[in-house]
């Protein structure tokens, strides 16, 4: 066989597939968003914003992904570091640590509603502990911001793992000779932490907050399962318009919103974690 | 701890570094128990009778009364949403692999033209939300009469798929010598061969892992199940279209249900983790 065409021949399915289920259906979310039965309109954006829910989902969507992102980087910072240290017991405490990531997001929520909800592992303890008298009704429409805490910690518990296994292989990367060196100019272990692991970790940074902002933005399942409708998210909002309300022109602005933010926040990234030319190891 | 440090001599710095060690020591226990802590109350749910779930207060030991499970698995629909998401999983494995592993041994052994450009395609699905391909997809699928079916599903779930299947395979075949592969040509192979008879053998091991991780992603994806599907409900799609009506021990066998097999699937490939996300990183 031709050498020359073998690579392109072993390309091609990939290729085709992305091109026809990746490339292809996002063109169609745009035209959707941009079409009604009359053809171009801007139509189900005016229904989109003018709609009452719409500012509340936005804002908590973002303020959900601003709060749990950077506590899941200095969280997965801290476990990365710890797992490095370890000489004795590392694998089982590296699974144990790695556990969430295979764990469906709806599975994370149903997890966390078997601790706030009202028969609960929570009230179970606060009355046990003498603290309340009679269990709390905490997942309902009167404590919303007991629903937004239940699922910024069921996230927080659910996807840390994956930044700290990007955070661990990029660790894995950075020379020991660099620590050495650090340690004869006598630099301490926090200074070691911030002059050599932070910058050299940059790469691993950029790619574990690219994927955590995007997965933040596309809270569903958590939300679902432990507020149901009550705590309005953009893929929440994108389903309903979808099932519940059936315009699709709607649910494919909703996730035109969810893929204008996505794409910002990855270009901030990609813009502020940049690694300076020539300096790669 | 054994305390037997001597008051006449002290010694600042063992001292500090005990200090140390036990702060340390209990950060571990610490972040063990935030991630298994939960996971055994999920445990104890399901395995309490219907009644203990919804009774107050809570023990923390179960029951292992099984009729929260038995309950949950004679649960109409369950049986099949369960045989659902094996189906889609199992076609989400193939096909990502399939098509993923032909595409990272491009990328391990060849130079060319346009190779950047694949790598730019295969990293830029992950600046996208890629459960809402669901939504035109469904109308596409109902065209050509792919709506409500496994492999419809199972195509969006390789999309989800296919750029981790590509950067795994890349690095498991980039992990194995191209020498290995000349010498079996020298010795009279040609390229089919020697790539069945040496490199086969070599990274099995690795595109297992990789399939194992393409079945997980289908197992868990909710939004695009939900969205995909109506008759042949998955079980995550099933669950979620439940979860406001059914009680709450069906909830919580359900989430049992995903969860166990998900534990087996991460202790299977916790090796693999780490390379992949090493070599994905660049």
């Amino acid at each position: 066989m031709n050498n020359k065409a073998l690579p392109y021949l072993l390309l091609l399915p990939a290729t085709l597939f992305l091109l026809v289920f990746f490339v292809y259906p996002f063109v169609q979310i745009a035209v959707l968003a941009f079409s009604g039965p009359e053809g171009f309109t801007l139509k189900p954006f005016q229904t989109m914003a003018t709609h009452w829910k719409f500012q509340t989902t936005l804002w908590n969507t973002i303020l959900l992904a601003a709060i749990v992102v950077p506590i899941q980087l200095l969280l997965a910072l801290s476990m990365a570091s710890i797992v490095t240290k370890l000489k004795t017991g590392r694998n089982i405490i590296l699974y144990i640590f790695t556990i969430p990531l295979g764990l469906s997001d709806l599975a994370a929520g149903i997890i966390w509603l078997a601790i706030f909800e009202q028969s609960g592992f929570l009230n179970s303890m606060l009355v046990g502990l003498g603290l309340t008298e009679r269990p709390m009704l905490f997942l309902s429409y009167q404590n919303l911001w007991v629903i937004f805490v239940a699922v910024i910690l069921a996230e927080i518990w659910r996807a840390t793992a994956i930044v700290m296994v990007i955070l661990v292989s990029g660790m894995g990367l950075i020379p020991k000779e660099y620590y050495e060196a650090a340690e004869v100019f006598g630099a301490g272990p926090w200074k070691r932490f911030l002059k050599v692991t932070l910058p050299m970790l940059r790469p691993s940074l950029q790619t574990a907050l690219i994927l955590r902002t995007i997965a933040a933005f596309e809270v569903f399942a958590v939300v679902v399962a432990l507020g149901g409708t009550t705590l309005p998210v953009l893929m929440g909002e994108t389903f309903s318009w979808q099932f519940t309300l059936t315009d699709r022109h709607v649910a494919a602005a909703y996730a035109l919103v969810i893929l204008a933010i996505s794409i910002a926040s990855t270009l901030v990234f990609l813009r502020v974690l940049r690694t300076p030319k020539g300096a790669t190891v | 701890m054994s305390d037997t440090v001597s008051v006449d001599a002290p010694r600042p710095v063992a001292e500090i570094n005990a200090a140390g060690r036990f702060l340390f020591i209990a950060g571990i226990v610490l972040l063990c128990a935030w991630v298994l802590v939960p996971i055994y109350f999920l445990v104890v749910n399901t395995l309490s009778s219907p009644q203990e779930v919804a009774g107050f207060p809570k023990s923390a030991i179960p029951s292992f009364d099984f009729g929260s499970l038995q309950f949950f698995l004679h649960f109409k629909g369950v049986g099949w949403a369960l045989w659902n998401s094996v189906l889609v999983a199992g076609l989400t494995m193939a096909l990502s692999i399939g098509i993923g592993a032909p595409a990272g041994y491009a990328l391990s052994r060849f130079e060319f033209p346009g190779k950047a450009s694949f790598r730019m395609l295969v990293l830029m699905t992950r600046a996208f939300p890629l459960p809402l391909l669901a939504l035109p997809l469904a109308v596409m699928f109902i065209r050509v009469g792919l709506d409500d079916s496994p492999i419809g599903l199972a195509l969006v779930h390789t999309t989800l798929a296919l750029p981790f299947a590509v950067l795994i395979t890349f690095s498991i075949f980039s992990g194995i010598p191209l020498e290995l592969e000349e010498a079996a040509w020298t010795l009279g192979c040609n390229r089919v061969q020697a790539f069945s008879k040496v490199v086969l053998p070599l990274v099995m091991p690795g595109i297992a892992a990789s399939a194992i991780f393409a079945f997980t992603i289908s197992w868990n994806e909710v939004f695009a199940a939900a969205v995909l599907t109506v008759e042949n409900r998955t079980l995550t799609a099933f669950l979620l279209q439940n979860l406001s009506v059914s009680p709450l021990h069906l909830r919580f066998a359900g989430g049992a249900a995903l969860v166990m097999p998900a534990l087996i699937f991460i202790f299977a490939v916790r090796k693999y983790l780490f390379a992949m996300w090493g070599i994905a990183n660049r």
